[in-house]
């Protein structure tokens, strides 16, 4: 019994009893000046950093519960309040505990002597060396090959040397046109005022080459450069459906669905807004696309069928330094 | 018990001299010099939540079917990396939580950056001899903006695929060799190979991390080492320095801001969502959504792509400099330059080539900030730009309107925004002269 009540007492005086100051060295003068205390911001930090403790054991409850809603907002109150609170607590700290001090110090100066002594130093070094210019002409040789030799490696990371690469894509005349599940595409099938997105058929839908965007216009209001009058069968026009600016797929179609039949229809890149006209061979309307859209030419083949009569009338994708004008490759 | 600690930790290493003289290193006072500590405090939470996220991040394009708890997503074609973020979001107790904090800590990472510099120069915290400083710090906002970019494209997700697009597409443009610099960062025509993942994931989470915290280090030294500026006072002079010691008072104050920087950034990851990539989808060469926008730190961006009139420079036929470049490429190397050649190009034109401690208030250097207000003017307005499309869905104006009106504006704004600026410098300074001749007037007469 006496010994509980020994643990009792002993647990209070370490909560409840303050302190007495006592010098750090005797006999010698403070550093940090001395200030009254102020029992009242103790309090307030000790509660804090116990509200601290309790958030924080909340973030374990909460993670150990199995199944609670909404448990990623609840781990992160719990942690997010715990952290504050110490913060609050660290605030007082330094408001109301911690000594106020300004201090004053020199700002360093410039050392002239210790830097004219290092330049005296390398100079006089290299004193035994009578022709400089010639070593460090032979240095900066051995140094920039060398340099050379060690980037060489880069060039293994990809056909940098081949842009060729960038003008394959999977069509070709007969290639036939399928949705995303592989199905063909009939001609029957599309419809004016919507578009379809179309792959090659047995061929990678993730290259850039690959995928088409699909749309059937009236064959009067086409105006199609020379020389594709037979590149859209009964109005229905196939361009890349990657955009010759970024990259990005040409995922709008704006068409009026009732009069007035303004503005005209275009395709349209949602990731800088360029816009192509499908009427007109994929010319650019408006927007930072610097050329058409490539077209390509369609046939309807056995069955009804869409299939390539060819390849895209111009390099798909971003453009590079030597890619061609839409019309002349 | 702590004289003790001291004097065995000094016998060990000797360190007692060098810890005296931390502990009273000297912070002068001002709410805007904490900015970069928030910059700090968030690189920690994001090394921190990031690490996390690599035990279960696959880095790998490998394509898998989804067969997980997410309804939507049943029986799709998705890559791997798309898939263990997808995980982590869902599956992963406390997942969700770190990723967004991740997400969030990025975007706050660099908003004090940003703000943190402009605080320098305006107040001239460049100048001799913190030019080196201030050059390493433009540095690391520079690799930030691509360790964020790098980072949310790993993801896999509908809208980073796109970012990647644009960004292979604004390589793909740097003239004479961007075709070559793409194809070879990845390792073949756009989506790349299979080793661009990988690369994109070593470089977010080895190369660019250890190159920001070595810089961070170094900027970190040359601040102490030249100690830190302060502003103007009666007190204050060019020869010394005067505030509140780092130990007991700074840190204190510097701790509880990192607690408060971690609170808030756990806060928003836990209850502000941010990029729900299961609501976005996997990416698809042929896939794209309406109303895309990139993080805050990459608007500037975008909006430059966009407003760019559609051209690119040929001769014949023949393409030279595709359009992508002026946007993507031109207008950074604009916004880098200026920062970087700033200190050098302001001490060319005032010849002025002494020692700066004290800072300017903005007003003291009339024409540098109104350089700066109408710099950071046509920056801003690009940034707007970049979120037209969002202004038509949400006010109906007309977004090509919107783009012809912004391609005016980015350079009248700024020009006038020079002169009001310029102006307001010199009538704040004008007010201050008068009172102080009618004060020593005042204080003369009652001397007599």
């Amino acid at each position: 019994m006496s010994r509980v009540r020994d643990w009792l007492v002993a647990a209070a005086v370490l909560l409840l009893g303050r302190r007495e100051k006592r010098p750090l060295a005797p006999g010698r003068e403070r550093i940090v000046p001395l200030e009254p205390p102020s029992p009242r911001s103790e309090l307030a930090v000790v509660g804090l950093l116990l509200a601290a403790a309790f958030f924080a054991v909340g973030f374990v409850v909460v993670y150990a519960l199995d199944r609670v809603s909404h448990q990623t907002q609840f781990l992160g109150l719990a942690l997010g309040l715990s952290l504050a609170c110490i913060a609050g607590a660290l605030v007082i700290v330094s408001r109301r505990l911690v000594p106020e001090e300004q201090l004053e110090e020199d700002y360093p100066p410039a050392h002239p002597g210790d830097s004219d002594e290092i330049a005296q130093l390398v100079g006089e070094s290299g004193d035994r060396f009578t022709r400089k210019g010639l070593i460090v002409v032979a240095a900066g040789a051995a140094g920039s090959a060398l340099g050379l030799a060690a980037i060489t490696p880069a060039l293994s990371l990809g056909p940098a040397l081949d842009p060729g690469v960038l003008r394959r894509t999977p069509w070709q005349a007969g290639r036939r046109l399928v949705d995303e599940r592989g199905r063909s595409l009939r001609a029957e099938d599309i419809d004016f005022k919507t578009f379809y997105t179309a792959f090659p058929e047995r061929a990678d839908p993730e290259e850039m080459g690959a995928p088409l965007v699909v749309v059937r216009l009236d064959p009067a209001a086409l105006a199609l450069p020379q020389g594709r009058d037979s590149w859209a069968p009964e109005g229905i026009l196939a361009y890349s459906k990657i955009c010759t600016h970024a990259g990005c797929a040409i995922a709008l179609f704006r068409t009026p669905l009732f009069p007035p039949a303004e503005p005209k229809p275009a395709l349209v890149c949602p990731c800088h807004y360029s816009t192509f006209d499908p009427a007109a061979g994929g010319a650019v309307l408006f927007g930072p696309a610097g050329r058409p859209l490539p077209q390509l030419p369609l046939r309807i083949g056995a069955g009804g069928v869409l299939e390539a009569a060819g390849d895209f009338s111009g390099p798909i994708g971003p453009s590079w330094w030597g890619v061609r004008m839409g019309e002349a490759t | 018990m702590i004289r003790g600690l001291v004097h065995r930790l000094d016998e060990r290493t000797a360190s007692s001299p060098f810890l005296k003289k931390a502990l009273r290193y000297v912070f002068p006072d001002h709410w805007s010099f904490l900015l970069g500590e928030v910059a700090l405090y968030a690189f920690i939470v994001l090394v921190a939540t990031g690490v996390y996220l690599t035990f279960f991040f696959e880095p790998s394009t490998n394509v898998v079917v989804y067969h997980g708890e997410y309804a939507p997503l049943q029986g799709q074609q998705m890559t791997e990396a798309y898939r263990s973020v997808l995980d982590i979001s869902l599956n992963v107790k406390a997942g969700l939580l770190i990723r967004q904090t991740h997400h969030w800590a990025a975007n706050v990472f660099v908003a004090a950056i940003v703000l943190h510099l402009l605080r320098i120069f305006f107040t001239g915290a460049f100048r001799k001899p913190r030019e080196l400083t201030y050059l390493i710090g433009v540095l690391m906002l520079f690799l930030a903006l691509i360790e964020g970019y790098v980072g949310y494209s790993l993801a896999d997700d509908l809208l980073s695929g796109m970012g990647l697009a644009i960004g292979y597409s604004v390589a793909m443009a740097i003239p004479f060799v961007g075709a070559n610099l793409a194809l070879l960062i990845w390792g073949g025509p756009f989506p790349g190979d299979a080793s661009f993942w990988p690369r994109m994931y070593i470089a977010h989470v080895f190369i660019f991390p250890i190159l920001i915290g070595l810089l961070l280090s170094l900027h970190l030294v040359l601040v102490a080492s030249r100690h830190h500026t302060q502003f103007r006072e009666r007190w204050t002079t060019e020869k010394r320095v005067r505030g509140t010691p780092a130990f007991p008072g700074q840190a204190p104050r510097s701790l509880g801001l990192m607690s408060a920087v971690a609170a808030l950034l756990f806060l928003l990851g836990g209850l502000v969502q941010i990029n729900p990539i299961w609501l976005w989808g996997p990416y698809h060469v042929s896939d794209a959504t309406n109303g895309a926008q990139p993080d805050w730190y990459l608007g500037w961006l975008i909006g430059a792509l966009r407003l760019m009139p559609g051209f690119d420079v040929t001769i014949g036929d023949y393409t030279l400099v595709p359009n992508p470049f002026w946007g993507g490429v031109l207008v950074p190397l604009i916004v880098f330059f200026f920062l970087v050649s700033w200190p050098f190009l302001e001490r060319k034109v005032t010849g002025d080539r002494a020692f700066h401690n004290l800072l300017d208030r903005p007003r003291d250097a009339p024409w540098r900030t109104a350089i700066g207000a109408a710099f950071t003017t046509w920056v801003f307005l690009i940034f707007l730009a970049g979120a037209a499309d969002r202004a038509t869905v949400f006010f109906g104006i007309s977004y090509t309107a919107q783009i012809w009106a912004f391609r005016i504006l980015v350079w009248v704004v700024p020009v006038l925004v020079l002169f009001a600026t310029r102006r307001a410098c010199l009538e704040l300074l004008r007010i201050e002269r008068t009172s102080a001749v009618r004060e020593a007037a005042e204080a003369e007469a009652r001397a007599s």
